[in-house]
């Protein structure tokens, strides 16, 4: 069905902290890996050990550089996967009903059995989210790994998304963003966890925590202060008299 | 967006037949037996081929049927039933004009509503995306009903109607392109609000996820073309509007001549609709190429 289930049981989903991403994209070849052999069709790559390589991504790393007016530039990590929205434009734009959203956690998904490969929902998503796959003609993206959160066959710590398994940095969280007494729906809280593009009205249920604000040097009042304090402003004695007579050439 | 050859010939062909259907529906030229079946003919290859091309680009052109499953959302779905019901219902019409001189006019009627129904289903494709600000505006619409008409009534011979629906064309067209190169600017989406950055300071690409292409860029980033923009879109204006108007606009006796005055006003239009639906995809620009610094250009 490609309507909207007017609201979902559970809203499952990732917070990224961009504070503590470091950009190692160990999240990107691990979806990748567990992916290419899971849940429908393979992650096909093109021309893989040739001139011009490309191929089927669920999970992609960019990297920004923000400039403030009154600090110095930061750079940041920046993972990008399907948000699972809860207005998914992609679901409703499916002209044969393959893309779907789950009503039971939320999980926006491709029969793909049922996809004609048309591409509409990958123009309808904001965030790139949807690859088509060139060697068999469906479109791809994210399952949050469904095949392996609800998997009784793993052990527990391993029923969560491969991305969120793998990060050796702790930057990616998983659970339930419905639920305000989950551990993610706390740390959004307390982060102020925030949507990419607002504006479009798809409302991401994947929440990005924004890097926390660096420490500003100038501002630091320090009681050692004081007896840090340069001994001699002007320089005196010799030290004075060769300054006055440099300056004086 | 990619200028894909299957949905430029779609668009422009697939527009051009249903707007010769709707007149034809509509007893415009009142036509039978075999200048209907010619008449018909045209219209049918023009709508059928166009929506043939548009299956080329599907991964699974053999599931497309699956496509009229979902009317209730989906527009794409909607322009299927719409194409198909006029399709069906102009072929019976036809069979009355060429095969039994008679005209069942309530058919005719409900064919050119349907008709001209499966050219907005089309053009509602495009503007529901909000993704592609230059393609979600209200004279997206528009352009597409008013170039169909005016192909429609030019093919139809309908001179009179076709000189006022050209000019109605021209206009929408020029206020299209006019609204489409502020439509990315106004849309308030930039890298700012595309990584939730931009209120700590200027954002910018520092590096992308990977170092060769991908379906994202080839599909939406397509920039190849856009420096010679401004003639394509002189170009594809004198030869959609302008040529046709003064090719029907000539006062000339003798039957021949002024056929094949129609026939250089309709190659013309083609032509010129044909370039402007290039522009119309290679011009698009999809806010995701914001998250590759496509702003930076």
């Amino acid at each position: 069905m490609t309507q909207l289930p007017t609201s979902t049981d559970r809203k499952m989903g990732l917070v990224i902290d961009l504070d503590t991403c470091v950009g190692c994209h160990a999240c990107v070849i691990s979806c990748k890996g567990w992916n290419t052999e899971n849940y429908g069709a393979p992650l096909s790559d093109q021309d893989a050990y040739g001139a011009d390589p490309s191929g089927t991504f669920l999970n992609r790393v960019h990297s920004y550089e923000v400039l403030p007016t009154e600090s110095p530039a930061q750079l940041i990590h920046f993972p990008k996967s399907c948000l699972h929205c809860e207005d998914a434009p992609c679901v409703t734009v499916c002209p044969t009903g393959a893309s779907y959203k789950r009503v039971e956690d939320g999980i926006v998904l491709v029969n793909e059995s049922d996809c004609i490969g048309c591409g509409l929902c990958a123009w309808s998503c904001p965030y790139g989210a949807r690859e088509m796959d060139m060697a068999e003609g469906v479109m791809k993206k994210c399952t949050l790994c469904v095949d392996r959160i609800y998997n009784e066959n793993l052990p527990e710590v391993d029923r969560v998304p491969s991305c969120v398994r793998t990060c050796p940095a702790g930057a990616r969280h998983f659970g339930d963003l419905g639920d305000p007494e989950s551990d993610v729906s706390k740390l959004v809280a307390e982060r102020d966890g925030m949507d990419l593009m607002p504006e479009m009205g798809t409302k991401p249920v994947n929440k990005y925590l924004p890097p926390r604000p660096k420490d500003q040097i100038e501002d630091q009042i320090d009681i050692l202060a004081p007896l840090l304090a340069p001994v001699a402003e002007e320089p005196k004695g010799f030290l004075g008299w060769l300054d006055k007579t440099l300056e004086k050439l | 967006m990619h200028p894909a050859p299957s949905v430029i010939i779609f668009t422009t062909l697939s527009g051009l037949g249903f707007g010769l259907l709707f007149f034809l529906g509509l007893g415009m030229p009142e036509v039978t037996g075999w200048v209907a079946f010619v008449f018909f003919l045209i219209a049918y290859v023009l709508a059928v081929g166009g929506l043939l091309a548009s299956t080329f680009h599907l991964g699974h052109p053999e599931r497309a049927w699956k496509a009229f499953t979902q009317w209730r959302s989906s527009w794409l779905s909607r322009e299927g039933w719409c194409a198909v019901i006029a399709l069906v219902l102009m072929g019976l019409f036809a069979i009355g004009s060429v095969f039994m001189g008679e005209r069942w006019s309530l058919l005719g009627w409900l064919g050119a509503l349907f008709s001209l129904a499966t050219v907005f289903t089309t053009s509602m494709i495009y503007t529901q995306l909000k993704t592609i600000p230059r393609w979600n505006m209200k004279l997206t619409p528009a352009m597409f009903l008013s170039f169909s008409l005016a192909g429609g009534a030019l093919m139809a011979g309908q001179t009179s109607v076709a000189l006022p629906l050209l000019l109605i064309a021209a206009l929408v067209q020029i206020l299209y392109w006019r609204q489409g190169d502020k439509a990315l600017a106004s849309s308030g989406t930039d890298l700012g609000t595309a990584t939730g950055l931009g209120q700590r300071g200027s954002v910018r690409a520092f590096e992308p996820p990977h170092t060769g292409t991908n379906y994202l860029l080839r599909e939406f980033v397509h920039v190849v073309g856009r420096k010679h923009a401004e003639k394509l879109r002189i170009i594809s204006f004198l030869l959609a509007f302008a040529l046709p108007v003064l090719f029907i606009a000539i006062p000339l006796e003798g039957i021949a001549l002024k056929h094949l005055l129609a026939l250089l006003a309709v190659v013309s239009h083609l032509a010129g609709v044909a370039a402007s639906r290039w522009l119309f995809f290679a011009q698009a620009e999809h806010v995701v190429g914001l998250y590759y610094g496509s702003d930076k250009e």
